[in-house]
Parts: C-alpha cells; sequence; structure tokens
C-alpha cells in the first residue's frame, strides 16, 4: 500500500456567471506516492497542478475518483479525521508573501498549529520544539522568530512553512511551486532541505513548471497538460528519454546556460501541424510559444550565433494558418454550440483522458491522437 | 553607445534615511545589444531601470548622469523627461504583467497612453496591427480585457505596446519571471526579435535569472548591492566569470540533467546587505569565501580583461597581477575608478580560455560553496 | 513588493494618462477609487502585486483585493499608517469637526437652555441673546432643537450604520467564505432585499404603526442598507480567502470563523472602517430624508424633523429662515465632514493618493 494513492481523480470547475460553464482541470489523474519518495509534478500553468496539489490537501473536493491516505479514502473523513489528517499531511505553497497573515509576525504559522494541536503543552517545551524543528530547516531561531513576515527573505519563510509542517508528525508534503519565486540562490538551500526529509522518510509532492528542478530533485515524474498525464515514470526515464512530444517540447524550452534554444534537437521543439490543429490547446501554445519568434530573418540564430535555420524553420512554414492563442477559445469543452456539456460527469466522458502506455519498465506515455 | 550611464547614483527617501539603492554605477549600451541586469532580489536592479525611465515619489537623483543618444536625460525632471518616455525610452515594470488596469480593454488603455505622449492612436494603429500580428497575438486582444490573457499574450501585449514609438531604450524588468518555462522562452525570443526589427534600438533585461540571460543577452552585467560587480560578453560571464558572487550564482543553478545525487549543488549562505547603510570596503564580502584583508577597501570596477569589468580585489590579484592592488594602496587613492581606468593593466586574455568548451568552465566547484573556504581556490 | 503605484503606470510613460496600471500594490486596493457611492468601489482598481504564474482568468469578478500586505521596505507599515493619517489635512479636519459635533451631541442635553418642546418664548422670534437661534412657530427654542437633535440624529446614524455592518458583515462574509449554494442563496436574499422600495415599505409600516421611535428608524435604515455592505464585504473575501494564507489556516485545523475573524476581517479593516463611515453618514442623510417627509420618529426631535416641521408650518414662506438654515446647515456639514475625513482615510491607506 503506498503512502497516497490517486485513483482517476478528475476536477470539473464551474465557471462564469451562475457557474453556466464548466471547465475541467483534472481528468482521471492516477498515480501513487510511496515513503519517502519525491514525485514531481511538471506541467505549464493552468495545466491543474496546484488543483491537484488542494485536492490532496483536502481544500477542494475532486468532482469524481478516490484519494486514499494509508488506504483511507479522504473524502469520508469528518471533521476530527480532517484535524487527524493534517497531522500527517500539510502543504506549502508557492509566493511566501501570500502564505503568511501580513498582519501579524510569521511565527504566528506556529502558533496556530499549538492552538490545535498541542493544546497542552507548556511555553517551554514548545518553545524547545519549534527551535529544533527551525534548526532542522538550517535557520537560526534568532533570526526568524519574533519577525513579520516582510523582514525574512523569501527562503527564509519557505523554510519556516517547511518547519511549521515538521512540528507535526508528517509523512506527506505537498510543495506547490515553492521555490519559483524564490532567487536561484536560495532555491537551492529549500530543494536540498526537501532531498534531506525524503532521506527521513517523507514522502513529497513537488509541484513545479520548471523541468531542471523537477530532475535534480525527483524521483519520479508526472508531466500534466491541460489536467491530463501525458507521461509518467521514473525521472530519469521520463526526462532522460521522453516520448511524448509535449515533454519534449517543455524540455527545449528550458533555459539553460551553454546551450542556446535553437541548438537543441530537431524533434525537441516541432509539434506536428496536426497534433496543432486536432489536438488541445496547450499543444498549440507550446508549439506557437517555442516557435512562432524565430521567424524573422534577422533571427539571432540565424545569423551564426547559434546553428543556421535548424529546427524552427519548419515550424516558420506554418506560420500561413497560424492558430489562434487563446488558450480558453481553443480548448474543445470550451466551443459553445450543440457540444455544450450540462454536468460535470457529461464533460468528463466527453473528453476522456488518453489512455497510457507502458513504453519501457517503469515509464508510461500517453498515445498522441 | 546608445545608452551611457555614468557613476548614476538613486535613494530612496524613507523615515529612517536615505536607501542607496544604485550606488554610482556606470556602464554603456551599444546600439543593437541586449545587456542582461542580473542579481538577486533587492540588488538595486528595478531601481536602476526604473530610474532611466521613471523617477517615482520616493526616489532621487543622487548623482551622475544617463545619455541617451548622446543627449543628457534629465531624469531627475519628471515633466522633462515626459518628452522621452515611450518614444525614446520604455519601461515593463516588474509586475506590469499584473498590474494593467482590469477595467480599461487592451486597445482603449492604448489609445490613452499614446493620447498621454501627444501620439494620435490613428496614426499608429496599422502598425500595432502589424505587430500584433507578428506577435502571435489575435487582433481581437485589443477588445479584450487583461484578465482574459493569459500570462504569455499579456506580457506579449505590454511588449508590443511599450515599444510601439520605437524608442531608442526598453527596460524590461522581471518580464520572464512569472512565466512557466515555455513562455518564457517564446518571450525571451521575442525580446530577441524586437530588437532585429530594430522596434528598439538597445534593451535592458533585468531578472534574477542567469539562464535566461544566457539565451537571450549580448552582455551580461551583474549586480550586488546597489553597485556593478561585473560586465562581460554574455558567454564569459556564463563561462568564465571573474566575480566571486557570479560564481557563486551560476553554482546554485540547477541545469538540466542534474541530479541531487549526481552533484549538490550550493546556494549562497547569508542575504544582501541592507542599503540603509551599506558595509564598508566589498560589499560581497560577508558572503565572499575569498574574502582576504584587502577586501575592506571598495574594489574598483575595472577592466581586467578586453571588455571584461570585474569589482574584486581577488580577481585583480588573479589577473592584474600584483601592480594594481599595489597602486591602489597608495595613500590618497581608492584605487583606479572607472572603465578607463583598467587600461594600464595588463589586460592580456589568458590563452586558451577562450570558450573553447563552455561546459567546463564553470569556475568554483559546487563544493567550494560549501564551504567557508578563503584565499584562493 | 516594488510595484509601488507610481512605478508602474507611469512607468510604462503613462503617468498622465494613468492607465497602463490603474494601481498595483497590495497596499493600494482598498480605496483605489474613492469609496463614494455604495456600491460599485468593491471591483476598484487593486491587483495582486505579484500575480504568479498567470493562470489566466481570475475567478472572481473582482480582480483582487486589499489586503494590507507590508511588502515595505522601511519602517513599519502600522507608523507609517500613523505617519501618514497625523500629516492629513483633510483626516485631520473632518475628524475634528466631527468631534466637536459629537461632543455637543453627548453633552448638548446637558448644556441646552430650555426643553426642545416646550413653549418657552413668543413664536417665530428672530435669533438673540436669550434665543440664540430664535423660535420655532410654536414658540420653541431652535438652538434647544438642535441640540438635542444632533444627539438623536448622531443616535440614528450609529444605530443605523450598525445594525447594517452586523448584518452585512455577517451575510458577505459567509457568503464569500462558503462560496458555493450558500452564496448563491444569500445572492438572491440580497437582491431581493434591494429590490424592495425601502420608501414605500416605510409607509406601508408607518400606516400601522402608531408611534416611531429612534429605535424603529435606525433599525428600519439599518434593514434597508445592508445589503450593499454585504455585497462589498463578499467580493472582498473572495478575493481574500484565495490567498495562501487562508488555506494554511485551514491546514492548521483552524475553524471558519476564527479564520474569518482572525485573518481575513482584519486584512480589509481599513476597508471596513471606510464602509462604516460611509453607513454612518448616509443613515444621517437618509433618516434626515425620512424625517423631512414626515416618516420619521414622532416622539422626539431631530434634526430631519426640524426641517419637517419648518417646512409644514410655512418657515419658509415667512422668512423664519432660523428655523431651517441650522438644521439643514448642520447636517451639510456633519455628512461633509464624514466624506472629507473618508477622503483623506484613502490618502492614508492608499500610497497612489499621497502626497510626497
Ligand atoms: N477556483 C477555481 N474556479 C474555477 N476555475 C479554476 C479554479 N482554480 C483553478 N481553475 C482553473 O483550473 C485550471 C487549472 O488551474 P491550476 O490547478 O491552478 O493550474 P496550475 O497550478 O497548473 O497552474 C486553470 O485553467 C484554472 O483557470
Ligand atoms: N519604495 C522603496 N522605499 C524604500 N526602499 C526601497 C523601495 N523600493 C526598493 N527599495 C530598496 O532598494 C533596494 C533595491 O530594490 P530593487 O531595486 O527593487 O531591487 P531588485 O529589483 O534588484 O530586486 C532594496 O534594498 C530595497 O529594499
Ligand atoms: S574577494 Fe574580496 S573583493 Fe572579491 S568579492 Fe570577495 S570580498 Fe569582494
Ligand atoms: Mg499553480
Ligand atoms: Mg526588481
Amino acid at each position: 500500500m503506498s503512502l497516497l494513492e490517486l485513483d482517476k481523480v478528475s476536477k470539473v470547475y464551474k465557471t462564469g456567471t451562475f457557474g453556466g460553464e464548466l471547465k475541467p482541470a483534472l481528468r482521471e489523474v492516477s498515480f501513487n506516492i510511496d515513503k519517502g519518495e519525491v514525485i514531481s509534478l511538471i506541467g505549464q500553468s493552468g495545466s491543474g497542478k496546484s488543483t491537484l496539489g488542494k485536492i490532496i490537501l483536502h481544500l477542494v473536493p475532486p468532482t469524481s475518483g478516490t484519494v486514499r491516505f494509508e488506504g483511507t479514502d479522504i473524502s469520508a473523513i469528518g471533521k476530527a479525521g480532517l484535524r487527524d489528517y493534517y497531522r500527517r499531511v500539510q502543504g506549502v505553497f508557492q509566493d511566501p508573501f501570500s502564505s503568511y497573515n501580513p498582519l501579524y509576525k510569521a511565527d504566528r504559522v506556529f502558533d496556530m498549529v499549538k492552538s490545535v494541536y498541542f493544546p497542552g503543552v507548556r511555553g517551554t517545551d514548545w518553545q524547545a520544539k519549534v527551535e529544533a524543528a527551525l534548526e532542522s530547516v538550517t535557520l537560526n531561531p534568532g533570526d526568524v522568530l519574533n519577525k513579520f513576515p516582510h523582514q525574512l527573505s523569501g527562503g527564509q519563510q519557505q523554510r519556516l512553512l517547511i518547519a511549521r509542517a515538521l512540528l507535526l508528525d508528517v509523512r506527506l508534503l505537498v510543495a506547490d511551486e515553492i521555490i519559483s519565486m524564490l532567487d536561484a540562490s536560495t532555491r537551492v538551500d529549500v530543494l536540498n532541505l526537501l532531498v534531506d526529509l525524503k532521506r527521513r522518510g517523507l514522502g513529497i509532492l513537488f509541484i513545479t513548471h520548471d523541468l531542471s528542478l523537477g530532475n535534480y530533485i525527483s524521483d519520479q515524474t508526472v508531466i500534466l497538460r491541460q489536467g491530463v498525464v501525458v507521461e509518467m515514470g521514473e525521472t530519469p526515464k521520463v526526462l532522460g528519454n521522453p516520448q511524448h512530444t509535449y515533454t519534449k517540447s517543455l524540455l527545449a524550452a528550458v533555459p539553460q546556460l551553454h546551450k542556446k534554444w535553437g541548438e537543441l534537437g530537431a524533434g525537441a521543439t516541432v509539434i506536428p501541424a496536426g497534433e496543432v490543429r486536432a489536438g488541445s490547446s496547450n499543444g498549440k501554445i507550446a508549439h506557437d510559444e517555442v516557435g512562432r519568434y524565430s521567424k524573422s530573418p534577422l533571427h539571432p540564430l540565424r545569423q551564426g550565433r547559434g546553428g543556421s535555420g535548424g529546427p524552427l524553420s519548419s515550424v516558420t512554414k506554418t506560420a500561413g494558418g497560424r492558430p489562434s492563442l487563446m488558450e480558453l477559445e481553443d480548448a474543445p469543452w470550451q466551443r459553445r454550440g450543440p457540444k455544450a456539456k450540462k454536468s460535470p460527469s457529461a464533460v468528463l466522458s466527453a473528453y476522456p483522458a488518453p489512455p497510457l502506455q507502458e513504453c519501457e519498465a517503469g515509464h508510461f506515455v500517453a498515445t498522441e491522437s | 553607445m546608445t545608452l551611457e550611464v555614468d557613476k548614476l547614483q538613486i535613494s530612496y527617501r524613507t523615515l529612517r534615511g536615505d536607501v542607496r539603492a544604485v550606488d554610482g554605477v556606470s556602464f554603456a549600451v551599444d546600439d543593437g545589444e541586449i545587456m542582461g541586469l542580473a542579481g538577486e532580489s533587492g540588488c538595486g536592479k528595478s531601481t536602476l531601470g526604473n530610474s532611466l525611465v521613471y523617477l517615482e515619489g520616493r526616489m532621487k537623483h543622487a548623482g551622475g548622469t544617463v545619455r541617451l543618444d548622446g543627449e543628457v536625460l534629465p531624469i531627475s525632471d519628471q515633466r522633462a523627461m515626459g518628452r522621452y518616455r515611450l518614444k525614446r525610452v520604455s519601461i515593463i515594470p516588474q509586475y506590469a504583467m499584473s498590474a494593467l488596469n482590469p477595467t480599461r480593454k487592451v486597445g482603449r488603455m492604448t489609445a490613452e497612453l499614446l493620447k498621454s505622449r501627444g501620439v494620435r492612436y490613428d496614426s499608429v494603429e496599422e502598425e500595432l496591427k502589424r505587430r500584433i500580428d507578428l506577435v502571435g497575438l489575435p487582433q481581437g486582444v485589443l477588445g479584450m480585457y487583461p484578465f482574459e490573457l493569459s500570462g504569455g499574450m499579456r506580457q506579449r501585449a505590454t511588449m508590443v505596446i511599450s515599444t510601439l514609438l520605437d524608442p531608442s531604450l526598453l527596460v524590461a524588468d522581471e518580464v520572464t519571471s512569472a512565466l512557466d518555462v515555455s513562455t518564457q522562452r517564446a518571450v525571451g525570443e521575442m525580446l530577441m526579435e524586437f530588437r532585429d526589427e530594430r522596434f528598439v534600438k538597445t534593451i535592458i533585461v533585468i531578472t534574477h535569472d542567469l539562464s535566461i540571460l544566457a539565451q537571450v543577452a549580448d552582455t551580461i552585467t551583474v549586480m550586488y548591492a546597489g553597485k556593478l560587480v561585473e560586465k562581460a560578453p554574455a558567454a564569459t560571464v556564463v563561462g568564465e566569470p571573474l566575480h566571486p558572487y557570479t560564481q557563486a550564482l551560476l553554482a546554485s543553478l540547477p541545469e538540466v540533467g542534474v541530479r541531487y545525487e549526481d552533484a549538490p549543488l550550493a546556494g549562497i549562505p547569508g542575504r544582501p546587505p541592507s542599503l540603509l547603510h551599506p558595509p564598508a570596503g566589498c560589499r560581497f564580502g560577508a558572503r565572499c569565501p575569498f574574502a582576504f584583508e584587502k577586501c575592506s577597501q571598495d574594489p574598483p570596477f575595472m577592466e581586467l580583461r578586453p571588455g571584461h569589468e570585474v569589482a574584486c580585489w581577488k580577481a585583480v590579484r588573479d589577473i592584474g597581477g600584483t601592480s594594481v592592488l599595489a597602486e591602489a594602496d597608495q595613500p590618497g587613492t581608492e584605487g583606479p575608478a572607472g572603465p578607463g581606468a583598467g587600461s594600464e593593466v595588463p589586460a592580456v586574455p589568458r590563452p586558451g580560455a577562450q570558450l573553447a568548451s563552455p561546459t567546463s568552465a564553470v569556475s568554483p566547484g559546487p563544493g567550494e560553496w560549501t564551504g567557508q573556504g578563503t584565499g584562493q581556490p | 513588493m516594488t510595484a509601488s503605484p507610481g512605478e508602474i503606470g507611469p512607468a510604462a510613460g503613462v503617468e498622465e494618462a494613468s492607465s497602463l496600471g490603474s494601481s498595483s500594490t497590495e497596499e493600494v486596493g482598498a480605496g483605489s477609487e474613492p469609496v463614494l457611492g455604495p456600491v460599485g468601489s468593491i471591483a476598484g482598481g487593486g491587483v495582486e502585486a505579484r500575480a504568479t504564474v498567470a493562470a489566466g482568468a481570475p475567478v472572481v469578478g473582482a480582480p483582487s483585493g486589499l489586503g494590507v500586505g507590508p511588502r515595505q521596505f522601511t519602517g513599519g507599515r502600522r507608523w507609517e499608517f500613523l505617519y501618514f493619517a497625523l500629516r492629513n489635512k483633510k483626516l485631520l479636519l473632518g475628524m475634528s469637526v466631527e468631534l466637536v459635533f459629537v461632543v455637543l451631541a453627548i453633552i448638548g442635553p446637558a448644556i441646552a437652555p430650555y426643553n426642545p418642546s416646550k413653549f418657552v418664548a413668543r413664536p417665530n422670534l428672530g435669533p438673540s441673546g436669550a434665543h440664540l437661534m430664535g423660535t420655532t412657530y410654536f414658540g420653541q427654542d431652535v438652538f434647544s432643537q438642535l441640540l438635542y437633535g444632533l444627539r438623536d440624529s448622531y443616535l440614528v446614524g450609529f444605530l443605523g450604520g450598525l445594525f447594517a455592518a452586523i448584518v452585512g458583515m455577517a451575510i458577505g462574509f459567509s457568503a464569500g467564505y462558503r462560496g458555493g449554494v450558500l452564496d448563491e442563496v444569500l445572492q438572491v436574499f440580497t437582491n431581493i432585499i434591494v429590490m424592495i422600495p425601502s420608501l414605500v415599505l416605510l409607509i406601508v409600516i408607518s400606516a400601522y404603526l402608531k408611534t416611531r421611535g429612534i429605535l424603529f428608524e435606525g433599525v428600519f435604515i439599518g434593514v434597508t442598507t445592508w445589503p450593499w455592505v454585504a455585497r462589498a464585504v463578499r467580493a472582498q473575501t473572495f478575493t481574500l480567502r484565495e490567498r495562501d494564507f487562508v488555506d494554511l489556516a485551514k491546514l492548521s485545523g483552524r475553524r471558519a470563523t476564527s479564520i474569518i475573524v482572525k485573518d481575513i476581517a482584519p486584512n480589509m479593516a481599513s476597508y471596513l472602517f471606510l464602509v462604516l463611515i460611509l453607513l454612518f453618514g448616509s443613515s444621517i442623510l437618509l433618516a434626515a430624508n425620512f424625517d423631512f417627509l414626515g416618516l420619521g420618529p414622532t416622539n422626539t426631535v431631530s434634526l430631519g424633523t426640524m426641517m419637517n416641521q419648518a417646512m409644514l408650518w410655512s418657515a419658509l414662506q415667512l422668512h423664519v429662515w432660523w428655523w431651517f438654515i441650522p438644521p439643514g446647515a448642520v447636517i451639510t456639514i456633519i455628512v461633509a465632514a464624514l466624506l472629507v475625513a473618508n477622503v483623506g482615510l484613502d490618502e492614508v491607506f492608499n500610497p497612489r493618493l499621497r502626497a510626497t
């Protein structure tokens, strides 16, 4: 039994006035997280990563599917059960600033935990416990206690939140883009801290849009696109030998220090035209955002700074029937008319997730239409 | 030179005193050059960028000059600067993407903006539409509200609008920071294309992410605590950095393919000093593993190799020999100041240092950053 | 946060047009549009200072909230408020005027020279030493009536404002925080209340009630004005509950009420304060309106009833100006001072409007 099991988790949001529009943010997402394992969940913005994180944290109810933690379906737990659940499952979010109520001192996040989970603990004992937690995230208590959030650096803020989770008996940590707002120099410390926690047996869901970060830290990788898993498996396999065009195009977009964007392999950036037309919006965006700006004859890549012409020129040719970049307009479920679906379940069954196939041991790819 | 900044000082007036966010900064940007400005947050990058276009209420021009196309910009006179904005200098401020007025459609906003500059909308409408098409936005964006656009679309719209009148200088402040990687790439390539199409003559790209700059910038300038610490062509900064701060920034970047088991990365312990009372001597001293006695004096920003300026005593010692060190020790002189002084230094590039294999050239191994080593590696 | 508003709009070259960035920082949200009209002020220009990986469509109509984010570099934010508050002439002026009137209202009955409803002198006497503001058609002392009336007007303003604030906030907070079905039900309820014409309702009720007191009037005003408070609070709550610290509070096992009271409400404090001021002012005005139309309290004297009586007994035609000018002027001054203070508060809370 895994620590956490996601079984065909789907989420349809109601949007628009009077909830008239239905938007499937997640479709039949299934994977497991084990003890001492870091899973990175990678996808562009809007692909549903945070939604999945919030579902796991019981902050958003799934439309269908089940989330089991240590074998128990979390939708069935009551108020007391939830309190217990949060003792073992905790989250840290993207924007350190927004995670702190600006009106209070930063260490209030500890006090909140105390008042609910440790009401009886004496002041000095609690102090010792907090200090131990701070030490374990390599924070000096004197530096961070009794300060307002804005007096702390982003890295300190995020580590403080991790320390908060460590006060409890956490087994699973949902880390939603926790380092994307940090400077590279502080980012690494938080990353290394996560590695440390993993070695202590925590399961970690590491949500990010940056493949190099995901690759650095995770054991398993799940690539999410428009709420659907397109590729997943062991990190070295998924990112070292990507099969899905979407994964490839994401990889090609990662800015690298010593390799120009244009110098990556041909298959990396080009998404076949058929995919663009038939596929869903994010495919287009990936295609577009990657290929669009390289068509100028003056483009540096064509001036011998990098390769010449190369992979991107093939994209350029499609520029005539340039697809719109409007993400919303193009998603299939956004089209109005006879196809508009009334109920969440109808939406889900109209746009099923493509099946995953095992292309090598421990490496799954969705079939591409 | 399109832009020449000379000993620029900008401070913030606060209740506790002046925050010297830009403290004597000199550099030049060539026609057609994209200059990257990097550094951790709080180092004064935005302040520097903003000051070239708009001094906000609390900002004070405490000294120095800015020349654009040979003409001195009246940066402390907001009324006089009004004539230059959008037409000659333009900025995409940090967080601009989220600061678009939510109650105005993009088209109307553009029209109002142009009107405030005394430009009629009709006269540029055609060009606007052409450029919207060029960056791959649907013409419909003009009739849409900002929140209806995705992050990447918004960033592109802001860029088209801010360069519509073909300014000489565009300051792009953290335009890629809030975007996911594929949109980052799109916006980055768009910056290059705008320069190539001569929509703007020069661009200053501000970001804390050196790997973006490695992609788009021609030269990279690294800033630390209100001062410039290193400036060189992009490949040199990334491949052969001389300043310990730049080296540390690079060492903290995970590259694709690197995993924690193979090569644990190291961050930079500590954080940039407060600019209210910046420390004396080298401002990076408190965090620098190489600091030595000399570092209690302010290192001059000087050209140690052709086109490669650095402000670090260790770099001087390693490259310039001891003559400069000795010279700086003479009473009364605070070391050669400004780029010009560097010409006295025997500035010969090391043989074989010319980027034969960029990947191998990243200077200190990450390990050096974990310990508190001092002295030379 | 570096994006102080000046930086955004103008920096992009927009200072006069103020279009590219309406307002940007967290600090701005609160009152980026002067909150004058009851409704409509909510969706004001505030936008998250740090929108992050912009996932596109903000879900709620109101792009984001006020939220007091001390993304401040120097000095404590509170102190900064105090600093600006004490230097804001409008706020100081408005508040001092209000203070004078409040003191008068409190000690009024004690210093009033005569019983306001008793016949104390000849009718329609002009102002004199004995009767500072003359007498009415019934020989009552206008100055004494004014002092008593002041108290009642303040009482109505206070009662009406308080009632509307309590009901409006309760409904606004629950609808905004819970969302979903509860929100929809409460929205419908709110809209129904808005649609009932309050004047007609008051006339109908008056037909059945023998006497109407201050309490009745205050509560009635409260009942008819809470919907816009509810809407405003709901919209703000909607944006605040999206903030991560609310999720974090949930993850700490805290209950909804405690999250609303300790996390959400304090972050709208500046806004709620403005709402209270406006409610107070509008209650006084509404009460004066009702009183003037003869629908006010039957058993006491208020500024509105004074004017009503003056009209009824042709003070205008008889040129008994001292009967209606003082109450009219006092109401105008009270409300105007509140509005001035309100604009001042806006400037204090909203750095964009601060004079630097
Ligand atoms: N509360 C919500 N109501 C309606 N739609 C939402 C809500 N939250 C997220 N969405 C939509 O669901 C999709 C997935 O969002 P999210 O999970 O935040 O993606 P990510 O974290 O990958 O950027 C997006 O298109 C977003 O607009
Ligand atoms: N409005 C302000 N008032 C006072 N200090 C400020 C203000 N804005 C920025 N600063 C200070 O100026 C320094 C540089 O800030 P900034 O230019 O925003 O840096 P960066 O863009 O590199 O992150 C920081 O130390 C910051 O604290
Ligand atoms: S070696 Fe000295 S001068 Fe160079 S960065 Fe370190 S402290 Fe500064
Ligand atoms: Mg997210
Ligand atoms: Mg900045």
